[in-house]
């Protein structure tokens, strides 16, 4: 069982695709149990191993590919989302673990249509180099922010510092979540 | 399949009834680096490159340059659309295709926008003096007396768009290297802080990485690494694996095991779950004797960067002589985003979705790996995340090919934390000696360099694939006839003017891991030791940092970069140590470093302000101010971005960064093990960026990696008298360093 291929709207023609016609069975497939998840506000069902980290529910069943593999051990930030207000790692939450708590991931924040504040914010600083870690850090200043709307830039640097980002755009993004903090 | 699989590039482009510009990419690169670079381009006087101009008005432009994060997607677009008098939405650039993009060699050494980025303009500018010629026949108009605007040629009361010549002319128009160039005053969309066009993609989750591709019908693949770097594989047991719920196959070839499972979550089980025995390996040199190893390894060949004077003689004959010697340590790239492809292998033909920084080069590695043409081979590039060298991108490839090949099926393989880490090619380790000498006058009269370099530094050797030597039965890593670290001999020579300079270069046989290139690769390395030299001799001259450099340097332009440099900063002269650095456990101290990058091109000067706490040896950057001249700035705001960058990746390379192993692998395989700079380290960063819009754009990204350590090292002697000559300079070290004071 392969999530079926959906065409994503994309800014550019970047999306290619490749149908190769062949179709894919799971072999020992009765391992898998049936679990509904509450994602970005709509029930979503999913058949899975119960042991599968969240990560993966997300980005192959229900192809939400804003929260990223970075490492798998929690300890780089690229996959987090917002379980019930608290920015947590997708990469080592079983499904099992999550029940009916509400999930948020980046697409459930805005789009490039209609952007969250804070991602809005992010576009105004220019807040991204390769942009792989940045889904961790926007994800954990919503969380961050909407606890505590009025920052300072201190907190906002120690809010960050479990989220790694190696292309060096630190600044920028203490930037972005400042701005974002000033126009809520 | 359709056109994913078409033959020839032709046959994509179907190119009737539109403008395109073919041209040649000649030696420019090779010019760009400086000729004394050992870079010669393969294939360059035989490739065409493109840009073309549909019946829309639509350019497209065909760049084997790729955008890795860095931003030269949206300037590339900026220098088109400005020379072209286009609206910059009107551009779009098409990257790193095998067969619709020119091999254009690596995206690398910061020459996107110098090299292809200028190709780029000259093609603009040929196609506008072709459609301006167009324009002035049918709008009976000398070509003198028309103006453009956005895509509109208007004169003479009258008008006409390039949409409407270009549907009507197929014309093809030849690349003329000598064709004249919008002049500076013209510019209205180069030298702008144009917003980057992948940003609002990238945070909001609609941008398509390499990691979110998806094939339909694909299978998902993972690697079973050896337990030693060079040992072999003695037998495999995959019955606990053959559980595991999606499982499909096992593929074992040669020393080469991997797993491929119809889910992402089945192949990581699967893959923990098989049982493999290694034979024993142990060959790797001891951690704290490996730049003894280095030195003691058999040098293949010594160049001589630079020789002037007797360096000698007048060593022997000075009233002040200095030796040190300056160790940079094996590093990682460190992609947040570990490395990822897609293959599907056929018998005749390959297709391949990869993030590699040079698909044309990863095109002819696949195709020879598997017996086949390299028109056979297609790559496709997809982004992934930062790579900053060559890192596991190309790696991943090998694998998913290897497990298509096995199973016939298009196969994704995810490389793990574990992989990237322990797996990619490594910086290799590098040690410098230094000797120098002063005059009576505190002049510097004589300048020895030596440094020991992998062997096949530079040049087109391609960095060998994992998967290959596994497949065949090799060990995994050691190729000493085929490595290749990048240009690491380059900026060997210091900037300034000595009456007596040896510079050495020592190219040795092997190095632990397999060597690759990594962001301003030797480069910073050879810098860290030029400035930190530069700066003992101004200390032992009793001169001011700053001065000592001004003083020995014939560069007005240089000069320039460094006086813009120290006046933003507010630099008072004085000698180093600082004597007023304070009492208290915590000091502080500022530090000065130069680099005129590869002695061709990008002048950058760096001040660097520290604390230092000599009780637990922590040191802290907090504050750099830079004088950056790469020449035409095309993105004002771009160049910043890679300043930044560039200060923050190479502060947490010095500061904290060095891969670790035992005698048989590498054993810093995540983030806890291989930590790097978090929020609360980042320093204030201050840019003083000199345009010059009527000079050649340089590169601008890794130039700047190169003065930030020596910065570090000699704000930390400004501070407490000692002199770090060992990275990263860990609490352990400076506390050693200031023990020895």
């Amino acid at each position: 069982m392969v999530a079926p291929y959906r065409r994503r709207p994309h800014l550019k023609q970047r999306m290619l695709r490749q149908d190769t016609g062949a179709a894919v069975y799971i072999k020992g497939a009765e391992t898998m149990k049936t679990f509904t998840l509450q994602v970005n506000g709509n029930g979503r069902q999913v058949t899975a191993e119960p042991d599968m980290p969240l990560l993966y529910v997300l980005r192959n069943d229900l192809n939400l590919r804003g929260p990223r593999f970075g490492c798998g051990l929690g300890q780089c930030g690229a996959c987090t989302v917002i379980i019930d207000g608290k920015a947590a790692r997708s990469c080592i939450t079983p499904l099992s673990s999550v029940g009916r708590k509400a999930v948020t991931t980046l697409e459930g924040l805005g789009s490039s249509r209609r952007p969250h504040r804070i991602q809005k914010a992010f576009i105004d600083a220019q807040a991204a180099q390769c942009g792989y870690c940045i889904n961790g850090m926007i994800m954990t200043a919503k969380a961050f922010l909407d606890r505590n709307p009025r920052p300072s830039e201190g907190e906002v640097r120690r809010a960050l510092a479990g989220n790694l980002c190696r292309c060096g755009t630190h600044p920028r993004i203490i930037d972005a979540v400042m701005r974002a903090a000033r126009e809520s | 399949m359709g056109a994913a699989f078409a033959v020839t590039r032709r046959q994509f482009l179907k190119t009737g009834g539109a403008l395109v510009v073919g041209f040649s990419l000649a030696d420019s690169i090779a010019e760009a680096m400086g000729h004394s670079m050992p870079f010669v381009p393969r294939d360059f006087k035989s490739v065409d490159a493109w840009l073309a101009i549909d019946g829309n008005g639509r350019v497209t432009v065909y760049s084997g340059h790729v955008e890795l994060g860095t931003g030269v997607e949206t300037a590339l677009t900026q220098m088109v659309a400005d020379e072209l008098d286009v609206p910059f939405t009107a551009v779009s650039i098409i990257q790193g295709d095998t067969l619709l993009t020119p091999d254009q060699g690596p995206t690398w050494g910061s020459l996107t926008i110098q090299v292809a980025g200028l190709q780029l303009r000259k093609a603009a500018a040929c196609a506008k003096r072709a459609l301006l010629a167009l324009a002035s026949k049918e709008l009976s108009a000398a070509s003198s007396n028309l103006e453009i605007e956005n895509g509109v040629i208007s004169g003479a009361g009258k008008h006409i768009t390039y949409a409407s010549l270009t549907k009507r002319h197929a014309l093809e128009v030849p690349f003329d290297e000598k064709v004249e160039l919008k002049k500076p005053d013209a510019f209205r969309i180069v030298g702008k802080p144009i917003a980057r066009v992948d940003i609002p993609g990238k945070v909001t989750g609609e941008f398509i990485y390499m990691h979110d591709f998806e094939v339909r019908g694909m299978l998902h693949g993972r690697v079973v690494r050896p337990a030693a770097m060079q040992a072999k594989l003695e037998s495999v047991d995959d019955v606990a694996a053959q559980k595991i719920s999606g499982f499909v196959a096992t593929v074992v070839k040669g020393n080469f095991v991997g797993v491929v499972a119809a889910t992402e979550w089945g192949a990581i089980k699967a893959m923990e779950a098989i049982r493999c025995k290694w034979s024993d390996w142990s060959g790797l040199p001891a951690m704290d004797q490996v730049y003894a190893s280095v030195k003691k390894t058999r040098v293949e060949q010594t160049i001589t960067p630079m020789k002037e004077g007797d360096a000698a003689s007048a060593l022997d004959s000075a009233a002040k002589r200095l030796k040190a010697t300056y160790e940079y340590p094996v590093q990682t790239h460190g992609s947040i985003g570990p490395s990822c492809s897609i293959a599907d292998v056929r018998h005749d033909r390959v297709l391949i979705w990869s993030a590699s920084q040079s698909t044309h080069w990863t095109q002819r590695q696949i195709a020879k790996m598997l017996g086949m043409h390299p028109e056979q081979v297609r790559i496709i590039y997809l982004e992934g995340a930062g790579c900053y060298g060559r890192n596991g991108h190309e790696d991943a490839t090998a694998d998913a090919v290897v497990l298509s090949q096995a199973i016939g099926r298009p196969v994704r393989v995810q490389w793990t934390r574990q992989d990237e880490h322990g797996w990619d090619p490594k910086a290799p380790p590098y040690v410098a000696d230094l000797e120098g000498a002063l005059d009576a006058d505190g002049n510097v009269l004589a300048w020895n360099f030596a440094a020991w370099l992998p062997f096949r530094i530079g040049g087109t050797v391609d960095v060998p694939l994992l998967a290959q030597d596994l497949v065949q039965g090799d060990v995994a890593v050691q190729a000493s006839d085929n490595m290749n670290a990048g240009t690491m001999e380059s900026d060997a020579k210091p900037p300034y003017r000595f009456p007596n300079v040896l510079s050495t270069v020592h190219r040795v046989a092997s190095t632990p891991f397999r060597p690759s290139w990594l962001r301003s690769p030797g480069r910073m390395q050879n810098t860290y030791a030029n400035e930190c030299f530069m700066d003992e001799l101004a200390a032992a001259a009793g001169a001011d940092p700053v001065a000592f450099r001004l003083k020995h340097l014939k560069d007005d332009r240089g000069a320039h970069c460094i006086t813009t440099c120290v006046k933003a900063a507010g630099w008072q002269a004085r000698p180093s140590p600082n004597k007023d650095a304070g009492t208290g456990d915590v000091v502080s101290g500022r530090g000065f470093a130069y680099v005129f990058y590869d002695n061709a091109r990008t002048y950058v000067s760096a001040v660097c302000e520290v604390e230092v706490n000599r009780k637990d040896g922590h040191v802290r950057a907090t504050r750099f101010v830079i004088g950056h001249d790469c020449g035409l700035v095309i993105n004002p705001d771009g160049v910043r971005a890679q300043i930044e960058g560039g200060i923050i990746q190479t502060l947490s390379r010095t500061l904290i960064e060095e891969v670790k192993w035992d005698a048989s692998r590498v054993t810093s395989v995540d983030w806890a093990s291989y930590p790097i700079l978090a929020f609360d380290a980042v320093p204030k960063i201050e840019i003083a960026l000199i345009d010059r819009p009527d000079q050649p754009a340089w590169g601008a990204g890794e130039p700047i990696c190169a003065v930030v350590p020596s910065a570090l090292a000699n704000a930390i002697f400004d501070a407490t008298g000692a002199r770090m000559r060992t990275a990263p300079y860990t609490p352990d070290r400076v506390k050693a360093a200031l023990a020895r004071l």
